[in-house]
């Protein structure tokens, strides 16, 4: 075990544990941004830089700090490290600086985009960046491309951060999928636009995280805000497949099905195509109830579940209250999720 | 002159085939090294204080006794012959004019190292070095320098030639590493860094050309002898490629610590600048070093004249030093301009950014489009500033040093002649005349 000191909070982890990892047991607004680190795939990290940290002391043993700062995904901790997140100011002038560079030729057509409301990108750039542009010169630019019968790609909008080409090289079956070109000019390609039609490359959806790639059945139904996230499973008859998804309601209509993501935005268990794009009947499914959304999310805005209180919060709160709000409860308390 | 190590027969006839190599003391090295203990191999190159060849000036003995060993894992030793950094062109001429001479190092790294397989990964454009290395590896099978039970010594070498794509970034020990495995040459995470997973996850060491090639003198003469040339801690012989304004570009053999404007004027070595005219500006070591002013190049801030060595050049920090890096010495005369030259490069970078990481893959087509607004006079004050701030951000926050590459250039660029930027955007049409030039207030058309 290795015990590390994050934005002053002490945590103990297991030898190995990244920093990011380390700072998600700590939870809550201390935990570094993610953009292409994605836990269930091997490789994944490093590359957006979002999750730059300082560390002050590399280990009780050679207490010297890292001369430059570090991409949290990738670096292990080390017992009696000292990292800085939060609490330092390098860091987060260079991550209003990642966000300007994500953002310089990302085309901003969040009203348009099916992501948006749902999109790590907005977060980041909301709550990291600035809200204006030094950039002047023109962007770059795709055509969109049609990749198989259920995803369309729109490489103007892709920030790169290789989790699809993680995903289609260790969930499905054939590569047909891996990065082209080099530098700002460097795109995802089918090589010659082969479709990805295997039965597992839905998942690249879910993993994208901004709208690069999206759900041909589910593309402009609707804002993601007006739909209702209902978890639900059904008996799959595929080996690999959970069965275990989030169906997103208009009224009684299922508009599109996704994996379940955690608070991280992550999916841990991952779905097939025929539960992602062809069971849209509510009567395909077993029903379990409503899935958790994030208070801060949009998605929740106007919404029937009732908001959760994280335990720290609650701990802070004088016992009477709790109390109180226990026997009469207009809040919903517990969990860790808040 | 001083002492040439490494050069000192390329001009022998015929010095690139193993009879005339072996004639003029060639394995000697080799030879040698199969009687020490490996150990004892690796203490000689520590001893000799010889600093990594590529850019980083790293000393390579101790990289050597970095290597992880653990028992019954293959090593390996790569040499780093992905040679394109602008300005830089020492290593194709050596392993063109001399190839034993590198052969020869790598089978002795290789044994100080306990390398079984060795490989030169070799820049994709330099075709014709890579057949005449092959032509010199398959002499040195043939005369049991290489391959099963080298001359009798129980030790055993295989050594492979590998050509690259032709791309600027593999040259990046890690990016060169995954071509090599047969990849996109895409930089890893570090750490694990290649002294413990490297070429197919296992211990590997990457060295220049040039380095490897200077086991051979250090083994010849010994490491405390071949300590004893140069100054301080830049020990040893260096090649220098002279290029730009010059009279006489090319390459030098230098002993570490000749002063710069000996080399620069010295009709020894460079012979002045070309059609009598001023010298402007030098790169000092490849493209990514920072430029300085005649000034500072000549004269450290103290005044102390500036020699060329690690410790000399690099004096006085990015604010007024450079890098000596992969000594690929740039002279630019009165005529130069600065602003053209400084989009030059950063469209070098731009264009061989891996496109891995953010910082490095939008910041270098940034800083190239505004300083090519610049250059072409559309530029504004507030640009300034921006390349500056852009750079910034690149620098110290990407994966591998090639963010770093690009943002020093243009960070220097604008610290030491600011004025000619600001000319560019208040002079636009002056500025974008063919051929014209800033020179303090007097402008060269």
């Amino acid at each position: 075990m290795a015990k590390i000191t994050f934005d002053g909070i002490e945590v103990e982890v297991p030898d190995g544990t990244t920093i990011l990892n380390a700072a998600r047991q700590i939870g809550g607004s201390v935990v570094p941004p993610a953009m292409c680190y994605y836990t269930p795939l091997k490789g994944s990290g490093g590359k957006c830089r979002a999750c730059l940290v300082k560390v002050a002391a590399g280990s009780a043993k050679d207490p010297r700090p890292m001369p430059k700062l570090v991409a949290s995904c990738i670096t292990p901790v080390q017992d009696g490290m000292v990292v800085e997140n939060t609490t330092n100011q390098q860091v987060l002038d260079v991550r209003k600086g990642i966000v300007e560079m994500l953002l310089i030729n990302h085309p901003l057509d969040c009203p348009v985009c099916d992501q948006a409301g749902e999109c790590d990108l907005q977060n980041f750039a909301f709550e990291h960046g600035v809200s204006t542009t030094r950039y002047e010169e023109e962007r770059r630019t795709f055509e969109k491309i049609d990749i198989g019968p259920y995803i369309q790609l729109h490489m103007t909008r892709c920030i790169l951060c290789y989790r699809c080409v993680y995903t289609a090289n260790q969930v499905t079956d054939n590569r047909v999928h891996g990065v082209l070109g080099r530098g700002d000019a460097a795109e995802i390609g089918t090589y010659i636009e082969n479709s990805l039609d295997n039965d597992f490359i839905g998942n690249v959806i879910d993993v994208c995280p901004v709208g690069a790639l999206t759900d041909k059945t589910w593309r402009f139904k609707s804002r993601v805000w007006f739909t209702k996230p209902v978890n639900a499973h059904r008996d799959c008859s595929h080996e690999k497949c959970s069965g275990k998804v989030t169906l997103w309601y208009k009224g009684k209509d299922v508009l599109r099905v996704t994996a379940r993501k955690d608070e991280y935005g992550e999916v841990k268990e991952w779905i097939c195509n025929e539960c992602r794009f062809e069971r849209k009947e509510t009567a395909d499914w077993i029903l379990e109830g409503p899935a958790h959304i994030d208070r801060s999310s949009v998605i929740s805005a106007n919404h029937y579940e009732l908001p959760v209180l994280n335990a720290q919060i609650i701990a802070d709160l004088p016992e009477s209250t709790v109390r109180e709000l226990e026997q009469n409860p207009p809040l919903k308390l517990g969990g860790f999720n808040g | 002159m001083g002492r040439k190590l490494l050069t000192e027969h390329v001009n022998v006839e015929g010095i690139e085939t193993f009879k005339v190599y072996r004639q003029h003391g060639g394995y000697r090295a080799v030879e040698k090294a199969l009687k020490m203990m490996p150990e004892e191999v690796v203490e000689e190159v520590k001893k000799s204080g010889l600093r990594g060849r590529g850019g980083a000036g790293f000393p390579t003995g101790m990289k050597w006794s970095f290597l992880a060993k653990p028992e019954g894992v293959p090593r390996y030793l790569v040499c780093n012959a992905d040679e394109s950094e602008p300005g830089t062109f020492k290593d194709r001429y050596l392993m063109s004019k001399l190839p034993h001479l590198l052969i020869e190092g790598m089978i002795a790294g290789s044994y100080a190292l306990g390398a079984r397989t060795s490989y030169i990964y070799i820049r994709g454009e330099l075709l014709y070095v890579l057949r005449i290395l092959e032509k010199a590896i398959a002499e040195a099978y043939a005369n049991g320098f290489l391959g099963e039970n080298i001359q009798g010594s129980g030790y055993s070498l295989d050594l492979h030639v590998h050509p690259g794509g032709g791309a600027y970034i593999c040259g990046e020990e890690t990016a060169l590493l995954e071509s090599l495995e047969g990849k996109r040459g895409n930089p890893r995470n570090k750490p694990p860094f290649p002294a413990v997973q490297g070429l197919y996850a296992r211990p590997t060491v990457v060295n220049n050309v040039e380095s490897i090639a200077a086991v051979v003198p250090i083994l010849n003469l010994g490491g405390d002898e071949y300590a004893k040339i140069g100054v301080g801690k830049s020990t040893g012989t260096k090649l220098f490629s002279a290029c730009g304004h010059l009279n006489k570009p090319g390459i030098y053999e230098l002993e570490l610590g000749v002063p710069v404007e000996e080399f620069i004027y010295s009709d020894e070595y460079c012979g002045g600048i070309w059609k009598g005219r001023e010298l402007k500006a030098v790169v000092a070591g490849g493209s990514s070093v920072p430029i300085l002013p005649k000034e500072l190049i000549l004269k450290t801030a103290a005044g102390e004249n500036r020699l060329m060595t690690y410790e000399s050049l690099s004096d006085g920090g990015f604010v007024t030093g450079t890098m000596l890096g992969s000594g690929g010495f740039i002279a630019m005369d009165e005529t130069t301009c600065i602003v053209k030259n400084t989009w030059n490069f950063s469209r070098f970078y731009h264009h061989e950014s891996c496109g891995q990481c953010s910082p490095c893959r939008e910041g270098t087509g940034w800083l190239e489009k505004v300083l090519h607004r610049l250059e072409h006079g559309h530029g504004s004050m507030h640009d300034i500033d921006l390349i500056v701030s852009v750079a910034k951000q690149i620098e110290g926050n990407t994966i591998c040093p090639l963010g770093e590459a690009a943002a020093w250039p243009v960070a220097a660029a604008v610290r030491h002649f600011r004025d000619e930027f600001e000319w560019h955007v208040t002079h636009p049409k002056e500025a974008t005349a063919p051929g014209a030039a800033y020179r303090g207030n007097l402008v060269l058309a």
